[in-house]
């Protein structure tokens, strides 16, 4: 008794921690300040290759008054609505399409061959043609961002929905479930985790093409700003305006808005399959 | 384990024992040159209120025959009744419980449990309670919110035979369910299956390559022949029930069955060995010491 009592009392030793550099959050931050410190000291001793960059400290600069133009978020609206609309399509259409595939005998056999020609054209070939095919300048954009997201999507539902172990069906089947119960209980939850996979893989190409689909928009737009074509046609822009740290302005915008959503995109898919993070 | 007794005596008179009869069934795979034959003229019978264990030799076309009484797949030739009405294909009274847990992973133990009443347009108030009743027997009413990546192997089996019952099959046909669990795990699941079974006799099928567990759990067994599978012998193990795994290591009766039985099986092992079966040859291996040491 006594030996607990003055066990509680004595101060409490402090307990062999971690190193601090452990953290994650703390090793991202070296990461990113390593990263920055190499880029400003090799602009400013001007190393052959990556000295002709401009350095952080100008690229903060030119990003700063950036902050308070209203056309420069306009960018980040414009490229955002985009790539999410372009993205939406893709999932709206590529999701039912590729379970079909993987269900379907007959309708993969059908379109498999039309699928896998159009799979390696790049979305940068569609640009010319996706002006000539639709009507306005946006649905021009969304269809060419819409092909850097589709086949991602798709080839990652058609493995999931083909990978899904037979015993479920078996089971399923002989439970009593009918196509639909089965289609609504097992195949889609079994594809679940593929379909986000394809989804994250899939919002980074959308923001891949933006620079490509946004050359299309000319810098229209709603706010006449220099910088409000959205963040592709930002950079664009600045390249042929002959601004340097405006380019590294918008490539690093285009880096944290991908961040951004490939985050809230890891996020959902953990909300959305709970069986998959208590292993 | 037995929750409410009144309730398991309900339980018990719900079943509907079922009876299945194979006659003169054959199955092949693949066509004219290439054609193997895994099933031959094979005809055996699953006897109503009893427990069959059939066990054969690895490879010997036991997932066969199971996936023809299931209704997977038909028959070359042949026929496969219940009740004397022939199977046509997958159906509540014959269910399966895989080798490894066919568990739905995105499902928790209480929805999984309720798949075939759910599926079946069936959820009612005596559904939700007999669902109910049968995770408190099987020893899960702590866990009926965890995934099935969050229960131990036992757990899932157990799990596993709850969602069978729910949907009261006229046969349950077990694939080497306890395969894979660790030694004691898997003699306490003998103990409580065969517990189970007792309480309510209904007509079980259970395949195994296991001799000891055949023999701890069976009424009947059937020892088959290397592929093409046919029934080689059946014993009747006329070992009293209930039994366990102390007892019947010291049973005469039970070792005696159990020397028969690895005499067949080492027949048919050696027969498939000298075909080049691999896995003959570590069961050949085995018997051999086992006879040497006893």
């Amino acid at each position: 008794m006594s030996a607990v009592a003055s066990a509680a009392v004595r101060p409490p030793v402090k307990k062999p921690g971690k190193p601090w550099f452990s953290h994650p959050m703390v090793r991202a931050m070296i990461s990113i300040a390593v990263f920055i410190g190499v880029w400003e000291v090799a602009a400013r001793l001007n190393w052959p290759w990556i000295g002709q960059a401009p350095a952080p400290t100008k690229v903060l600069d030119a990003w700063i008054p950036l902050l308070s133009d209203q056309g420069y978020w306009y960018s980040w609206y414009q490229s955002s609505r985009r790539v999410l609309s372009g993205f939406l399509a893709a999932m709206i259409i590529g999701i039912p399409f590729g379970l079909a595939m993987a269900t379907s005998r007959v309708f993969n056999d059908v379109t498999f061959p039309v699928f896998e020609i159009l799979r390696p054209v790049p979305p940068l070939a569609w640009v010319p043609a996706a002006i000539i095919f639709w009507p306005t300048q946006e649905l021009s954009i969304g269809f060419v961002i819409f092909l850097g997201a589709i086949y991602t999507i798709m080839l990652n539902v058609i493995g999931g929905a083909r990978s899904i172990d037979i015993r479920f069906f078996q089971a399923a089947r002989s439970m009593g479930s009918s196509n639909w119960d089965i289609f609504r209980r097992i195949i889609l939850p079994a594809v679940l985790p593929s379909i986000i996979v394809g989804m994250e893989v899939g919002i980074g190409i959308t923001w891949n093409v933006v620079v490509a689909a946004e050359m299309i928009s000319g810098g229209g737009g709603a706010i006449q700003s220099s910088a409000g074509g959205g963040l592709g046609f930002f950079i664009w822009n600045s390249y042929i305006g002959g601004s340097y740290p405006l380019i590294v302005v918008g490539m690093i915008s285009i880096g944290i808005a991908g961040y951004i959503s490939s985050a809230i995109i890891r996020r959902l898919g953990i909300y959305v399959t709970p069986w998959l993070r208590l292993r | 384990m037995s929750a409410v007794p009144g309730e398991t005596s309900a339980l018990r008179a719900s079943i509907k024992a079922g009876e299945l009869e194979v006659s003169h069934v054959s199955k092949s795979y693949g066509d004219a040159a290439f054609r193997t034959e895994v099933v031959r003229d094979c005809s055996f019978k699953i006897e109503r209120n009893k427990l069959t264990v059939m066990i054969g030799p690895s490879g010997c076309g036991k997932s066969t025959l199971i996936r023809l009484l299931a209704g997977f797949e038909k028959p070359t030739s042949g026929t496969i009744t219940i009740n004397g009405q022939p199977v046509t294909g997958p159906g509540r009274d014959r269910l399966v419980l895989f080798q490894e847990s066919a568990l739905f992973p995105w499902m928790n133990t209480w929805d999984n449990v309720l798949y075939g009443p759910r599926a079946r347009g069936e959820l009612n108030k005596q559904t939700v309670e007999l669902a109910d009743f049968l995770i408190n027997k099987v020893g899960l009413g702590q866990f009926r919110r965890k995934y099935p990546a969050q229960l131990s192997g036992g757990m899932q089996r157990r799990a596993e035979l709850a969602r069978a019952m729910i949907n009261n099959p006229a046969v349950m046909i077990l694939d080497e369910p306890f395969r894979g669990l660790d030694a004691m795990t898997k003699v306490l699941m003998w103990e409580y299956y065969a517990a189970l079974f007792e309480e309510t006799r209904r007509t079980n099928f259970f395949v195994t390559t296991d001799i000891d567990e055949a023999i701890f759990l069976a009424d009947r067994l059937l020892i088959m022949s290397s592929i093409p599978t046919q029934v080689r012998a059946v014993l009747e193990i006329d070992v009293p029930r209930p039994r366990t795994q102390l007892a019947m290591v010291e049973n005469d009766r039970a070792n005696e069955i159990k020397m028969q039985a690895l005499s067949i099986l080492h027949e048919e092992a050696m027969k498939s060995f000298s075909r080049g079966s691999k896995a003959a040859a570590d069961f050949v291996d085995a018997y051999s010491k086992r006879v040497t040491k006893t």
